[in-house]
Formats: structure tokens, C-alpha cells, sequence
């Protein structure tokens, strides 16, 4: 008990700040920062794995996260009929293609031995690969993007409920992340770092751009959703009397009958928002929670000491018989897949895929500081992390204005100086994320909640 | 005279555009190469170092058309560059002093840096939009045109006209004498030889007597200022938005790694390397070939490659087939 003293401590003060909010502001922003937070949690402990259990800089968080989103909108949109019709074969075709040449460069790579030779020839397929997808997909993919492009102009998904989504973005992110392992894990820890950005950043301009798949920029909106719509709740018999219940005390002070009913519905449009809230953060909550078992799990079995033995001393662990490159890329991929879990977590809360949103700051940057605040290492710091840096992000800027009005209080309203802060207050939230891990890295550098292992 | 014409066209849509873009990214891959060379870890405050120093550029700039100073047909920029070098230089050295210089004396890993400079890359970001705000700026003011293009037809009486910014022509030469300044001062000069010394073998430097205090303040004094020009001819050719600054690290990053990174001359060749290839293999080349193949073969299609949303991708497949087949760079960096 004693040792988890600080744990709890850290998480209670966490809760304790999310209710505040609650109670100041609203409970529909306090459960849309706690649901947010959960997401995060999430990413976060995808990240710490990587880092954490094995010392892998994995810059593509975004890159992962957009995968998750993807795989969201691939499972839960209705198919699009005619999009098949009019170009599905053609894209069936050039995936069969792509199928095609990387059983081929797989061939050409096990068959011969390396050398210049078989360097070019492995280029020449790439190159006349592209060139033959071209010219196959090209027809196919104006023809689903000119179908009905104000709507869709996509071929759409499977039209399966979204929660099946969450398997298939850790799939498909762990997919990806299969990928850049072979590719990159060989590179010095700051070159990964900064190949994993760049290649993250090439999946969004794919993402962005290919419209016949994801409808790019014109975003896809209105997904399916798991939890119930506010609207169906608001007219639902039994939601009115729970409502009802859980007010009455507030509601019996109200005498007169119409004013009574007005308040009631206020408070059911309220209840509704917040209703739908719970829902989300109740199957959020849930996921975290078997993550959390499965980690702890792995951290504290044999396989969570190898990856530790291989962190700390690469060539020790090596010269033990224990295969570093493979067990890089199973963390790899693990980390990865969970990344995409939350990405289709995300997607699934907002019910849009917006592509253009997601920009390296928001999904790579801030997830890494949650990382380093919370304590590499520790799953438990991971999701504080999460709760902690999500939290300060977007409470920064009511802090932000507080402090401004406080400290340019002796200047009058019109002053240009107080007009210019008070306009750039969203922005004081980089400076705050910017200081804080800062001085974490400085003075805690192994995070609010360090790793702690003990043998039992 | 077709061919003529498909040479200018090439010129015009290609070639200027990507050597004036090269430069600016080359400026920004040496500042990147320099930090890794003898500081030796990766900046990720780069792009949000240049928008600092374009920043008070903009911000003098503003200041010298208030006062009614100007430079004719040049830029007023130019003028506000040396004042906002001084800034950039003694806001790198103010974090130098508060943030690096502790990891640096404790011989943390380069990794622990790298993190500690997304701190500062988050920081930058905030002052700067906190200062400027996050919109779109332009800077420029002075002939913009050297050649138009209606004047250049009139003049060659060729179809194709030739279009040179003065923006392009004015990176380019201060580019080059930047450049050349600093290689020269690298290879000729005792301090830059002590630097090259330093960024090879740490340990012979200092038992030869080298005084690192000296060499890593020199360092960032140089990195100021290729940042602050850097930033400000790319604001000054394109516009300045603090956003776009950030994503720019992104080709620098290629630039130095395909150079070489560690190795200044490679990051100066990187940058146009990444350049024309980003530009090479995004042009449409329809009315080129139109004009150089007989009417019967003229192409239907663009003659794209890829489309332009591609561009930055394409810089860093670039970048990823180095890594995979040259990982030391092409001009042979640090062995990574």
C-alpha cells in the first residue's frame, strides 16, 4: 500500500481536477476532457511501450493514429454501390497488382544474392510496378471520384458497427508499423526518430489525397456511432424519467407547471449530452483497463525482463542468445497497434474523419511529452501522462487568461499590450507544454510516476 | 526555336524556382548539420528556430518602413537582417546557457537532447505566435520582377517566357557568398579548423587544447545567423507563416541526412538535391514534350509523375532510400 502511496495520490489529485471542472465549468466539458484523456492514455501507453519497455523513438505516432482513423471509416460507412461498380475493378486490379510485385521483390530478395545487380532489378520492379498502377487505377479512381463527389465520391466501407473498427486500426497500424520496422529499426535512436516522422507524414499526404479511399480533405462525417443519439434519448420514455428522478429535488421547487416543464426538457437536453458522454467514456474506460492488465502482465513476465535486459545492454542481451532485432520489431508493432486502436477510439468519439486534422504537433509531439511527464517506463505514469498533459492542453488557455488578467491588471482594457496577450491566448498553451516538459526533463527526468521494478 | 522554347520553359517552371528553393532549404540543412556536427544531437527546433529569426526580421522590417527607410528596388528586409541575427544569436545562447549546456555537461545521450529540444521547438512556437500571431505575413517590398515574362517574349520573341523574381535572384547570391564565407572560414581559418577538430574526435580536440566553451558559442553564433537569413529569404521569396516554417524542417532534416549530416558541403548539395527532386518529379512535363516531340506524338495526359500534393513525400522517399542504401549519406557523413 505504501509503495502505491504516490500512484494514488497522483491519480486522486487528477480526478479531483477533472471534477472541479465539472463542477466550475460544466460536466460536459469535464467528461469530454476526461474522455480525451482516456483516448490519450491510450496512445500514450502504445508510446511508452516502445520506449519504455525497449528505448525505440517512434516519431509516426500521428501516422498511426490517422491509420486507426481510417480503419474506422473503412469498417462503418455503407458501402458505396455504384463507386464499386463503376471503378472497383480496376482498383481490385491494381491491388492485385501491388500484391503481385511484392511477392516478386520478396522472390528477387530471397533467391539472389545481394548485389548491385539485384539492387536495380528491385528498383526497376518498383518503378514499373507504379508506372502499370497507374495507368490501371487511373480510370477507375476518376470514375469513383465523380460519383456524386458533394457526398460521397468514394468507394465507402463495409457498414459494419464501428467498434470492430478499434481490432482493425490495430491491425492495420501494426500493418504499417511491420513495415518501417523492417525498413528502419536498424538506425541510430535520432535517425528512427526522424524517419518515423517523415514516413509518418507521407501516410497523411496519402491519407489527404487519396480521395477514392478516404475522401481526403473533403473529410467523412456522420459515422455510426456505439452509444445512442442524443436525439432518440431526448424522446425516449424511460431517459425523461431517469432525468426526471435524478432532479426531482431541484424540480419541486419549481411551482408553477409550464416553467416546470421547461426546465425539465433544458435539463434533459443536458442529460442527453452527457448521457451519450458516459457511454463513451464507459467503453473508452474499458479498453484502457485491458490494456493496463495486458501491460502490467507483460512488464512483469519473462519477456518484459528480456526487453529490459535488451534496452539497457543491447550487446549483453545479444551475446544471452536473445534476438534483438526480432523482438525490436515485435514492440514495434505492439506499441503501434495500439496507437491505432486509439486512433479508431478517436474517430469513432468525434464521428468524423478529418484528415487535414492531423498535424504532427497535436498527434507526435504532445503525445511524447505525455510520455516523458507522465514516466517512461511505467504504464501507470503513461496514463497519468495522458490524463495530466491532456488536461493542462486544454485548460491552458483559461489558466493563460487568469494569469494575463492578472498580471496586466494595472493596464486598462484598450491597452494594446493587454488586447495583442489576450488575443494569443490559445497559443500559451505550446509555451506551457514547452516549459513543463522542460523542467520535467530537468529535474524528474524519469517522469511524475518513475519506473519501478521490483522482482517478485 | 521549339527547342528553345522547351529549354525555357524548363527554366522558368523548374530550374530557378528549385534553385531558389535549394538554397533555402541548403541554408537551414547547414544549420541542422552544424548543431549535429559538434553539438551532436537533432535540432527539432530548427523550423520554429528560423520562424524566430524571420520574426524580428519582419519585425525591423516594419519598423525601418515606419521610419521611411527603404532600399529602393531592394527589399527592406535586407536591412533588417543584421539586426535580427543579434536577436537570434542571443536567444540561441540564452537557451544554450538555461537548457543545453546542462545535458551537454552531463554527457546525456543524444537521444535526451533531441527530446529537450522539442521542448524548445515548443517554446519557440509559442513566443513567436504569441509575438506575431499565426497568419500568413508578407514582408517583401522593392522590384519584385528582374525579367517578366511578358517582357522577356517581347524581348527573345520566343513563345515561352522566362520570369526571375528578384526574391530568387537575391537568395541565391547571398546563399552564395553566406556559403562560401563559412567553407572558408571552416578550412582556412585556426577557429574553424578547432571546430572541425572538435565535431571529429571530441577527445583529441580538447587534449590538443581546443576550449569547447569557445567552439560550441561559435557554433551557435553561426547557426543564428544561417538561420535567421535562411528564414528570411524563404519568407521573403515565399511568405511567412510560423506553420509552415515548422513542416520546413522536414526537408531540411532530408537535406542534411541525404548530404551527409555532419558534413556541411554535403547539407549545401542536399538542399538541392531535395529541391529539384521535389520539383523534377511533381512538374507536368505535357507542353514540354509538346514542343520537342513531332505533333504526332504529343502526349493526352498531364506527363505527371506525381501529383504536387506529393511534394514533401517525395523528399523524404529520398530520404528513406539513403537510409536504406547509404546510410552515412552521399557525401559520406558520420557512420550512423
Amino acid at each position: 500500500m505504501r509503495k502505491n502511496l504516490n500512484v494514488i495520490a497522483a491519480y486522486s489529485i487528477m480526478m479531483g481536477l477533472i471534477i472541479l471542472v465539472g463542477i466550475f465549468q460544466s460536466w460536459n466539458i469535464a467528461l469530454s476532457i476526461f474522455n480525451l484523456c482516456l483516448i490519450s492514455a491510450v496512445m500514450t501507453m502504445g508510446a511508452n511501450i516502445q520506449w519504455g519497455y525497449a528505448g525505440l523513438i517512434n516519431f509516426g505516432i500521428m501516422g498511426y493514429t490517422a491509420l486507426g482513423g481510417l480503419a474506422a471509416v473503412l469498417i462503418s460507412v455503407d458501402p458505396v454501390q455504384e463507386a464499386w461498380s463503376a471503378g472497383g475493378f480496376d482498383i481490385l486490379t491494381s491491388l492485385l497488382i501491388i500484391v503481385v510485385m511484392i511477392l516478386t521483390i520478396n522472390f528477387v530478395l530471397k533467391r539472389y544474392e545481394k548485389s548491385k545487380f539485384r539492387t536495380y532489378s528491385i528498383a526497376a520492379i518498383i518503378v514499373a510496378g507504379i508506372v502499370i498502377i497507374r495507368i490501371t487505377a487511373e480510370p477507375g479512381i476518376e470514375a469513383i471520384e465523380a460519383i456524386d463527389p458533394a457526398k460521397t465520391g468514394f468507394l465507402g466501407g463495409l457498414g459494419l458497427p464501428i467498434v470492430f473498427s478499434w481490432i482493425v486500426g490495430a491491425l492495420f497500424a501494426g500493418g504499417l508499423a511491420f513495415v518501417i520496422g523492417k525498413v528502419a529499426l536498424g538506425l541510430r535512436a535520432d535517425y528512427l526518430a526522424i524517419a518515423t516522422l517523415l514516413i509518418s507524414e507521407i501516410v497523411i499526404a496519402i491519407i489527404k489525397h487519396e480521395d477514392w479511399l478516404t475522401r481526403g480533405v473533403k473529410n467523412v462525417i456522420g459515422l455510426k456511432r456505439p452509444a445512442p443519439y442524443e436525439v432518440d434519448l431526448q424522446t425516449t420514455d424511460w431517459f425523461i424519467n431517469l432525468v426526471e428522478k435524478f432532479n426531482s429535488g431541484k424540480l419541486a421547487l419549481i411551482s408553477d407547471l409550464a416553467d416546470r416543464q421547461a426546465a425539465l426538457n433544458q435539463l434533459i437536453i443536458e442529460g442527453s449530452s452527457i448521457f451519450v458522454k458516459l457511454c463513451y467514456s464507459g467503453l473508452f474506460l474499458v479498453v484502457v483497463i485491458i490494456l493496463l492488465i495486458l501491460t502490467q502482465k507483460a512488464l512483469y513476465s519473462p519477456w518484459g525482463r528480456m526487453m529490459r535486459a535488451i534496452r539497457d545492454n543491447e550487446e549483453a542481451a545479444n551475446a544471452m542468445g536473445k534476438n534483438v532485432v526480432k523482438q525490436h520489431l515485435l514492440i514495434f508493432v505492439l506499441g503501434s497497434a495500439i496507437v491505432g486502436i486509439a486512433g479508431a477510439m478517436l474517430v469513432t468519439q468525434d464521428g468524423l474523419f478529418t484528415p487535414g486534422s492531423y498535424r504532427p504537433m497535436r498527434y507526435t509531439f504532445l503525445i511524447w511529452v505525455m510520455v516523458i511527464v507522465g514516466g517512461s517506463g511505467n504504464n501507470f505514469g503513461a496514463i497519468l501522462g495522458g490524463f495530466a498533459v491532456w488536461f493542462l492542453w486544454i485548460e491552458a488557455a483559461p489558466i493563460a487568461l487568469f494569469l494575463i488578467n492578472l498580471t496586466t491588471s494595472g493596464l486598462a482594457d484598450t491597452h494594446f499590450l493587454k488586447i495583442h496577450l489576450v488575443e494569443s491566448v490559445p497559443y500559451f498553451r505550446f509555451l506551457m507544454m514547452g516549459i513543463g516538459l522542460l523542467l520535467i526533463m530537468r529535474y524528474r527526468p524519469k517522469g511524475i510516476l518513475p519506473e519501478k521494478i521490483e522482482i517478485k | 526555336m521549339d527547342f528553345l522554347n522547351a529549354i525555357i520553359l524548363l527554366l522558368n517552371y523548374i530550374f530557378v524556382p528549385a534553385l531558389a528553393y535549394g538554397s533555402q532549404l541548403a541554408l537551414g540543412a547547414i544549420f541542422v548539420t552544424l548543431i549535429y556536427g559538434i553539438l551532436r544531437f537533432a535540432n527539432f527546433a530548427t523550423g520554429d528556430m528560423m520562424s524566430f529569426g524571420t520574426m524580428f526580421t519582419i519585425l525591423f522590417t516594419w519598423y525601418f518602413q515606419s521610419l521611411g527607410i527603404s532600399l529602393g528596388v531592394l527589399p527592406t528586409a535586407l536591412l533588417a537582417i543584421p539586426f535580427a541575427v543579434i536577436f537570434m544569436i542571443s536567444y540561441m545562447l540564452l537557451v544554450d546557457k538555461f537548457v543545453f549546456k546542462y545535458y551537454r555537461t552531463n554527457k546525456s545521450p543524444p537521444v535526451q537532447l533531441a527530446m529537450v529540444s522539442i521542448g524548445v521547438m515548443f517554446v519557440t512556437q509559442a513566443v513567436v505566435r504569441i509575438i506575431i500571431g499565426p497568419s500568413d505575413r508578407r514582408f517583401f517590398d522593392g522590384e519584385k520582377f528582374i525579367i517578366k515574362a511578358g517582357e522577356f517574349k517581347e524581348i527573345t520573341g520566343l513563345n515561352e517566357g522566362l520570369a526571375i523574381k528578384s526574391t530568387q535572384v537575391i537568395t541565391v547570391i547571398v546563399t552564395m557568398v553566406l556559403v562560401s564565407t563559412l567553407f572558408w572560414f571552416l578550412n582556412k581559418t585556426k577557429t574553424g579548423k578547432s571546430m572541425r577538430a572538435y565535431s571529429d574526435n571530441e577527445d583529441l580536440a580538447l587534449l590538443s587544447g581546443i576550449d569547447p566553451k569557445k567552439i560550441v558559442m561559435i557554433t551557435w553564433i553561426i547557426a543564428g545567423i544561417l538561420a535567421t537569413i535562411g528564414g528570411a529569404l524563404y519568407g521573403l521569396d515565399k511568405s511567412f507563416k510560423p506553420f509552415t516554417y515548422f513542416n520546413n524542417m522536414l526537408p531540411i532534416f532530408a537535406a542534411a541526412i541525404v548530404g551527409g549530416i555532419g558534413n556541411p558541403f554535403g547539407a549545401f548539395l542536399g538542399g538541392y538535391v531535395i529541391a529539384f527532386s521535389e520539383i523534377l518529379l511533381t512538374y507536368a512535363y505535357r507542353k514540354f514534350f509538346m514542343y520537342v516531340l513531332p505533333e504526332s506524338m504529343e502526349p493526352d495526359s498531364l506527363v505527371q509523375l506525381l501529383s504536387t500534393d506529393y511534394k514533401f513525400a517525395v523528399s523524404f522517399s529520398i530520404l528513406v532510400i539513403v537510409l536504406l542504401y547509404r546510410p552515412s549519406g552521399i557525401f559520406k557523413g558520420k557512420v550512423l
